[in-house]
């Protein structure tokens, strides 16, 4: 029992992660029908570029307290995020927005392998440890153990999920993105100037796939330039699953997807009498997404069933 | 990709009977015909590795012609291509190496590889190509991820693709005989050297000629697709899928036709794959691969037969020659290597992908403009 409790909260953990990349997706998704490959590899640039403001203020000797450093890091982590992802959409995809589905989905492709070795050239082949810098501390909870990093990272992702809800729901900005996405032209019509709103949800993705890649830089503590790839893969399942241009659908999908990771890692060598072990863990996510499309399309909060194209 | 080349298309068959086939035509066809037989030894002359590196891109060249059937006839963007070539190389690797000791001939293999990889299609396809064109894109590439972690895995608890380490001591393919062990093979090995005409016929340059021979029925094969009833549905479904459903057309059986004729290239490019290098190991069969041979058939020209041939061939010697000229380049103006070219390729990869999707979207050599300079040569077909 006190195994499943402790895959629980892995899996929490992993899923919040998977939820605020799935946002990114998502949000892109739901105003442009793009699936924004190259989603994945900010997150990259993100733990990256705080691994190096990290790095660089422990050489300095500053003797600044450890969250200091995470939110300089993070002040810096997203502007350098939210810059790519605007010289993105500018140059590779907002020429291409009338063009047939497949054009821009080649040059996102593209974006992604140009992004992962630039970011090659810059921070090397080897993946990179981040260096310990908040005091792992671990707490019981029913023969499980949460670490403070797990509790940082689950309060710090529902945080962001809220601030974002806030911003769609509540905000001037947020009427506009509903509305570009529901219908552009007439969006455009009533004022809404749509160039600016898509740039502004890229961004807003890139905000957040700067700090889930912080995130996920501190848990596993390394980053390496191809760590982007299966983890965008695996957060676009998690927005399918929850059904893909819903918010809601987004978290959603992310949580339940991290949990069936850790789940499913945890138990299928017990299921399978050990033929299967921990290494098909990167299979599940692909395996729901497959099941996702046969019974229900449309995931589990999407609206949008049978929109062929 | 265009409206233009569908229309451009329906009306080719009739324009081309037109042409009469000239004394030029028949010479042009003599000249290549020629320097393809000579090639493999002039290039023998430079170094057996050039035998085997054009080897390798007459196999790219196989690949990217069986992705243009799913990514620029059928317009399916298909991100997980490789792993067919995959499945169809250990299909070959299980089923003629020592491992399991069987020993088939390459004849009963081949088809068995193109069958298997075209039951993984299907079964892929078959729920995914019911849904929007990007969805498919995904789904391919979680496939290929999938069939990479079992290639890796399945090495335990009975081995069967021996994990990471690969599969060895493949046999070479053994004309004229039942089995295609090595040590008594009754017919022509691709084996060792044979003197055959006072020329010497080592094993790159008969898998050259072997390769030749199957690269021609494939570009056959398209070419026929391409012109037949399958090949317009296909071209219909890529340019208005609702039109193409209202005109009749069962979208979701024809796509997945396209899938699973793909696949099947797919499947027999990698028994040769298997064959050829005698050795596989799942590093070869990774979602770089599944890019490069997508971005072949982008660079070329989706759709267009003879643009897809040109970026296979563009892309199988650029990383060659940039061995030859980034190294010596680098080390003579600073001394060491500063960017490996292996990096280069990638960068040159990217950048190509976007710059032709913003600047050239149909390629190198587009469809439409095919029509009009190749008019004479799609004669010879007919």
């Amino acid at each position: 029992m006190d195994i499943f409790i402790q895959q629980i909260i892995n899996g929490l953990t992993l899923g919040c992660v998977y939820a605020v990349v799935a946002l990114g997706y998502t949000m892109v998704y739901g105003i442009i029908q793009l699936i924004n490959f190259a989603h994945g590899d900010i997150v990259m640039i993100g733990a990256m570029m705080s691994f190096t403001v990290i790095t660089s203020l422990l050489a300095a000797n500053t003797g600044l307290p450890p969250l200091v450093i995470l939110a300089i890091a993070t002040a810096f982590a997203v502007p350098v995020c939210m810059l790519t992802a605007y010289v993105m959409e500018k140059v590779a995809y907002k020429p291409l927005r009338n063009a047939p589905r497949l054009a821009p989905l080649i040059t996102a492709i593209g974006v992604s392998i140009l992004l992962q070795h630039i970011a090659m050239l810059i921070w090397g082949r080897s993946p990179k440890g981040f260096p310990e810098l908040i005091k792992l501390e671990n707490y019981n909870i029913g023969g499980a153990v949460i670490s403070n990093i797990q509790i940082g990272i689950i309060l710090l992702s529902v945080a962001m999920m809220a601030g974002l809800v806030w911003l769609i729901y509540r905000t001037k900005m947020g009427v506009a993105m509903r509305a570009t996405s529901q219908n552009q032209a007439v969006a455009g019509l009533m004022g809404v100037n749509v160039n600016k709103v898509i740039t502004s949800t890229f961004t807003i993705g890139a905000g957040l796939a700067a700090v889930a890649g912080i995130m996920i830089g501190t848990y596993y503590s390394q980053a390496q330039y191809t760590m982007g790839e299966l983890l965008g893969l695996k957060a676009f399942c998690a927005a399918v699953l929850g059904g893909i241009g819903n918010i809601a659908g987004a978290m959603l999908g992310g949580i339940l997807l991290g949990l069936v990771e850790a789940l499913g890692t945890g138990y299928i060598g017990d299921f399978t009498n050990n033929i299967f072990g921990s290494n098909y863990r990167d299979v599940f996510a692909f395996l729901v997404l497959i099941l996702v499309l046969v019974f229900r399309p449309s995931g589990i909060l999407g609206e949008r069933v049978g929109d062929r194209a | 990709m265009n409206s233009t080349t569908t229309t451009a298309s329906v009306t080719n068959p009739s324009t081309m009977k037109a042409q009469p086939r000239t004394a030029k035509f028949w010479f042009g066809v003599a000249l290549i015909t020629i320097s393809l037989l000579a090639l493999p030894f002039v290039l023998a002359m430079i170094g057996t590795a050039w035998v085997r590196i054009t080897n390798l891109a007459i196999l790219f060249i196989f690949l990217s012609l069986g992705l243009n059937i799913v990514v620029g006839f059928a317009g399916l963007l298909d991100l997980g291509y490789i792993a067919f070539f995959g499945v169809g190389a250990y299909v070959y690797a299980l089923l003629a190496s020592p491992h399991f000791n069987i020993h088939l001939p390459f004849w009963i293999i081949l088809p068995i590889g193109a069958l298997t990889a075209c039951f993984f299609g299907v079964i892929l396809g078959a729920p995914t190509l019911k849904l929007r064109g990007d969805y498919l894109a995904i789904v391919t590439l979680g496939f290929g991820e999938i069939v990479r972690v079992f290639l890796n895995n399945l090495s335990r608890p009975i081995n069967i693709t021996n994990g990471p380490k690969g599969l060895a001591q493949i046999d070479p393919i053994c004309i004229g005989s039942v089995s295609s062990n090595p040590y008594n093979c009754a017919g022509i090995s691709f084996r060792g050297t044979d003197k055959f005409l006072g020329l010497d016929f080592s094993g790159p340059i008969k898998y050259y000629y072997l390769l030749l021979i199957f690269l021609i029925a494939v570009i056959i094969i398209n070419k026929r697709l391409q012109d037949s009833r399958i090949g317009r549905a296909w071209e219909a479904i890529r340019e208005d899928e609702i039109a193409a459903r209202a005109m009749g057309i069962n979208t979701t059986n024809v796509k997945l036709l396209a899938f699973a004729m793909g696949a099947s290239f797919g499947g027999v490019a990698g028994g040769m794959f298997s064959a050829m290098q005698g050795f596989i190991s799942p590093e070869s069969f990774v979602l770089v691969e599944s890019i490069m041979v997508l971005a072949m058939v982008v660079l070329g020209g989706m759709g267009n037969i003879w643009g897809v041939m040109l970026g296979a061939v563009l892309l199988s010697f650029v990383p060659e020659l940039l061995r030859y000229t980034v190294e010596p380049f680098q080390k003579a103006v600073f001394g060491k290597m500063l960017v490996e070219p292996e990096v280069i390729r990638m960068l040159l990869f990217g950048l190509a992908l976007v710059l032709v999707m913003l600047y050239r979207p149909s390629g190198i050599l587009p469809s439409s403009v095919r029509q009009r300079s190749f008019a004479n040569n799609s004669s010879a077909k007919a």
